[in-house]
């Protein structure tokens, strides 16, 4: 990789963001005339946008698709694909202080180039952004509108002085981070994952205000990266809703790595003094001051839904977003929802989840649910966690009988040879049967071994059949497996084995 | 306390391997109690508060003491109406200056004037440890006489006065503690864990119980899994499995959940413990000494806060923590303790355990007591000797559970004493219990309700 000096502090930081502007939205671009009515306009080009965009314009329909500002949304420019790059490098420099564990040599001087990470994070968010480019887009049916879009009335929506007809209109405009109420945050400054990612310099100490899933990956990277991180939750447990058992694992790395874990705590106060920032924390009845140089906060997403014009199109809305049905139908049967900007779960897969949807419902007179969805997801820190369907507390409030089946995956004989052995795989069933109703793995490649338990919920097989698939050895998806050998075994009732011992001492005979 | 004559353990028969044990367990409460009060010391360490909840184990260890003719009844009495009338007149209210706060009390005192110490918070679960020393005192003290009688009359007193209903705040499951400024602490303490007796007790109160439905609640943040093949109510250190049991005896004995999983708690504590001895077999991180005689994870005292990497692997060490198996945290610190707290569960690998521990580590047991913990795998690190770090002195509670749990594995005396009293099984039918003992015709003895 070459090496570039970079200095600038504010996007765009070099030519990898300058050609990102380019592909996502080419300077004098200049937006097409409408020409008669639209099947579909689109309003927002992040995941769910791009998605309806596509698959509609695929089917023949007539699209529109409206951005104001670049293509991609929050995923390739301030979302997953940012972090997660930049998580490969932290994980890489962890590797590099572990090397002793593994077999190597741990180097005796360790220098973490922040700006060289930063760099490849950038490049890949522009290699990735170029599949999204605008000129693609176009190249594949799609009227593409750069503006700011706002409904004039029940059936119209107007763009940069021009005005769309449309027969149904998608609204995916996404969200953006929501600002805790802590006196003094916006006067001292802070960083969101909107701004985090133009860092030129790594913090020396960082505040991580909540720890939440991007919480938790920013302060475990941050602090690989060589930060000193204090991360503070207000909750007991980071990833409120999380399994317990989960939350104490990643707790437990975090404070391995080096991250200040301090639970129970709520930022009370911050100001400024001289180039540092001082935050107070409350714990108990207790208050303590602590000196930082940057504050990173992401709590919560707040669903973009101002200057749309939504009341002139009659679709309601909260602070929660765009009220939708189980179809994604807003209160103006014309106008669908789908995203961050009306979805509890703001992933990038359940963004484009909930566009296909739409496709279907809007322009097909499909009758597909929302809650019909198995919906995944992941929080990317080291060990990963994913779940997927029920937690086995919301079962027994409805009144399922759950029994879980627990795979440890110190018990995984790949997961031992990488040097991978925290975790676990938790499949919970109902009680008595293989009927599969969620199921949690904390593991390093948590996101790549909960497919198989997506897969099975969504085409109803059960743990026995999951005990049937065989897996290639070694892998640490074998942990799925296991977990179905473990309810076999239970099967082996008392019975069973009377029945299958007699059988066999006759065949002895 | 005279100290007994250094014996070699390995001569021992079991009972009597099992009396040194139990003595010496016992012989802390008369060292570290200040028979003013009647409060004990949560640590035999300089200037160590009082803890609400070692003073219940001390209160459930008296009795034991004089049946074993380690103390007369008059001494029992005597500790335990100075600690009855402390908690009777000491302060209440939600000011500073107080001892506690709704019937409740804070979970650690002034060893000398009983007043909250170190900012820390009224506890519910140690209240309710309290409380059910001095059940155990009044089922046990049942002599017609005026001391007796005022002990009987204390004990319920101080049961009654507890505000339960308060102490769910606004949800129907109870909170962990509570303090001033701040109010109810919003720790998480979902799962199974070690307040079944806090939820019988409060459930059972009758003038301010908690409503009905908190311990069904509770019980659906259960999680019941199947791990290392064993079937079980996951509770990850080993302590939640022996708490409420030293008070009550929970074999045969079945609430919903348990009914609905065809277990009772008791086997379920006896799974646990074989679940934590598979743990220390596995041994996943390679902490030093972890094999079939050498497991127990708990909460408890440890080698401080620190990371060290030993055989070329990282680890993370804490300070006084729950441990637990098998997704930890784990450190490699054992709590010995574990051994005779869950003897009456499992009395052949605890046994096998505590042999191994006198054989194996001799130095970490002074004079049959045990430490919180001790961890080998710091052995010869930092400024750590050869058997690695082990905790200085004793702790209130590990010697509490420890002298009660060889007890009710000797004589069921501690569980007998509970059967009988009125509160207990009321709260244990409230919260859904039957079967077993339960069924079985209410034993004429003991006289639990004063009256």
């Amino acid at each position: 990789m070459a090496r570039r000096r970079t200095k600038a502090a504010s996007f765009p930081v070099d030519h990898n963001d300058v050609e990102l502007i380019r592909s996502g939205h080419p300077p004098r671009w200049k937006n097409p005339e409408p020409n008669g009515p639209y099947n579909l306009v689109v309003i927002g080009a992040g995941p769910a946008g791009l998605t309806a965009a596509r698959e509609a314009a695929a089917l023949g329909a007539k699209v529109a698709l409206i951005e104001r500002g670049l293509i991609g949304g929050a995923r390739v420019n301030v979302g997953c694909i940012p972090s997660k790059s930049l998580t490969r490098t932290a994980r890489l420099y962890a590797d590099m202080r572990d090397a002793e564990s593994f077999g190597g040599d741990t180097p005796d001087h360790l220098h973490v180039d922040f700006e060289r990470a930063m760099m490849r994070m950038r490049q890949i968010r522009q290699r990735i952004s170029r599949a999204d480019s605008a000129a693609t887009l176009v190249a594949e049916g799609i009227e593409l509108y750069f503006g700011e879009a706002r409904f004039a009335g029940q059936d119209t929506v107007t763009v940069a002085g021009r005005t769309l007809q449309f027969r149904k209109a998608l609204v995916a405009t996404g969200a953006r981070p929501a600002l805790p109420e802590v006196p003094g945050l916006a006067e001292a400054g802070y960083l969101s994952n909107e701004t985090l990612f133009d860092l030129t310099k790594c913090p020396q100490r960082l505040l991580v205000i909540g720890g939440g899933p991007l919480g938790c990956e920013t302060a475990q990277a941050f602090c690989l990266l060589g930060a000193k991180v204090i991360l503070a939750q207000r909750e007991p447990m980071f990833l409120p809703g999380e399994e317990r058992d989960a939350a104490q694992i990643l707790s437990d790395a975090l404070a391995r790595e080096g991250v200040e874990v301090r639970l129970n705590t709520e930022v009370v106060a911050v100001r400024r003094d001289g180039g540092k920032k001082l935050a107070d924390l409350l714990r108990d009845d207790d208050t303590t001051t602590i000196s930082v140089d940057e504050i990173v906060t992401g709590i919560g997403r707040s669903p973009n839904v101002d200057g749309l014009g939504l009341e002139a199109a009659g679709v309601a809305y909260d602070a929660a977003g765009i009220k939708v049905d189980d179809f994604l139908k807003t209160t103006n049967s014309r106008i669908y929802a789908a995203g961050d900007v009306c979805l509890a779960y703001k992933y990038t897969h359940t963004a484009e989840a909930s566009a296909r949807i739409v496709v279907q419902n809007a322009l097909f007179l499909g009758r597909k649910r929302l809650s019909e969805l198995v919906i995944p997801w992941c929080t990317y820190t080291d060990p990963e966690i994913a779940h997927v369907g029920l937690y086995p507390a919301a079962a027994r409030q409805n009144g399922i009988p759950v029994k879980t089946y627990t795979v440890l995956m110190h018990d995984v004989a790949r997961a031992v040879m990488d040097g991978e052995e925290e975790g676990f795989v938790k499949i919970h069933v109902r009680e008595g049967s293989d009927t599969i109703l969620g199921a949690t793995v904390v593991a390093s490649h948590a996101g790549e071994m909960i497919n198989a338990v997506s897969l099975a919920i969504k085409s109803g097989m059960g743990l026995q059949a999951l005990a049937d698939v065989i897996h290639p050895f070694p892998t640490q998806a074998q942990g799925i497996k296991m977990a179905g050998d473990a309810y076999r075994r239970t099967q082996f009732t008392s019975s069973w084995r009377q029945a299958t011992t007699r059988w066999l001492a006759r065949s002895r005979r | 306390m005279h100290r007994l004559p250094r014996a070699e353990p390995a001569t021992l028969s079991d009972d009597e391997l099992l009396d040194r044990y139990q003595r010496a367990a016992f012989g802390y409460f008369l060292d570290h109690v200040n028979p003013d009060n009647g409060l004990v010391a949560d640590t035999s360490r300089p200037n160590s508060p009082a803890s609400i909840a070692v003073v219940g184990f001390a209160l459930s260890c008296y009795p034991i003491g004089v049946e074993r003719g380690w103390m007369t009844r008059e001494a029992a009495v005597a500790l335990t109406l100075a600690a009855l009338r402390f908690f009777a007149i000491s302060p209440q209210g939600n000011g500073d200056e107080v001892t506690g706060h709704k019937g409740f009390y804070y979970h650690f005192l002034d060893m000398r004037t009983g007043l909250r110490v170190w900012r820390c918070e009224l506890s519910m679960v140690d209240t309710a440890l309290l409380i059910a020393g001095m059940l155990v005192a009044s089922a046990y003290f049942c002599a017609d006489t005026d001391e007796e009688t005022e002990i009987r009359q204390l004990a319920e007193a101080l049961y009654r006065r507890v505000d339960w209903r308060w102490a769910q705040g606004s949800s129907p499951t109870l909170r962990q503690g509570w303090k001033p400024k701040s109010g109810f602490l919003h720790y998480g303490w979902e799962g199974y864990n070690e307040a079944t007796i806090l939820y019988v007790l409060s459930m059972a109160a009758p003038d301010s119980p908690t409503s009905d439905d908190s311990y069904e609640a509770w019980t659906a943040t259960y999680q019941w899994e199947n791990i290392y093949g064993y079937d079980v109510l996951y509770g990850g250190p080993l302590f939640m499995h022996q708490f409420s049991h030293a008070w009550i005896d929970f074999a045969g004995i079945r609430d919903a959940f348990m009914r609905e999983k065809d277990s009772d708690y008791f086997e379920n504590s006896r799974r646990s413990t074989h679940l934590h001895r598979d743990y220390a077999r596995h041994n996943p991180y390679g902490f030093d000494g972890y094999s079939e005689n050498l497991w127990g994870l708990s909460a408890g005292d440890g080698p401080g806060g620190f990371r060290a990497s030993v055989e070329r692997r990282r680890h993370r060490f804490s300070g006084y923590a729950a441990r637990g198996a098998p997704f930890g945290p784990d450190d490699g610190t054992i709590a010995p303790w574990s051994y005779p707290a869950s003897l009456p569960f499992a009395p052949d690998i605890c046994l096998a355990a505590l042999r191994h521990l006198g054989d194996r580590f001799p130095e970490v047991i002074e004079n049959f007591r045990l430490p919180s913990g001790f961890n080998p795998t710091l052995a010869n690190r930092r400024k750590f000797g050869r058997n690695g770090w082990v905790s200085e002195g004793h702790y209130g509670l590990d010697q509490g559970i420890a002298a009660m749990m060889i007890e009710n594995h000797r004589s069921r005396l501690v569980w007998e004493l509970m059967r009988s009293n009125p509160h207990i099984l009321r709260g244990l039918r409230k919260a859904g219990f039957s079967g077993g003992w339960l069924s079985e015709p209410a034993s004429p003895a003991g006289g639990g309700d004063g009256a």
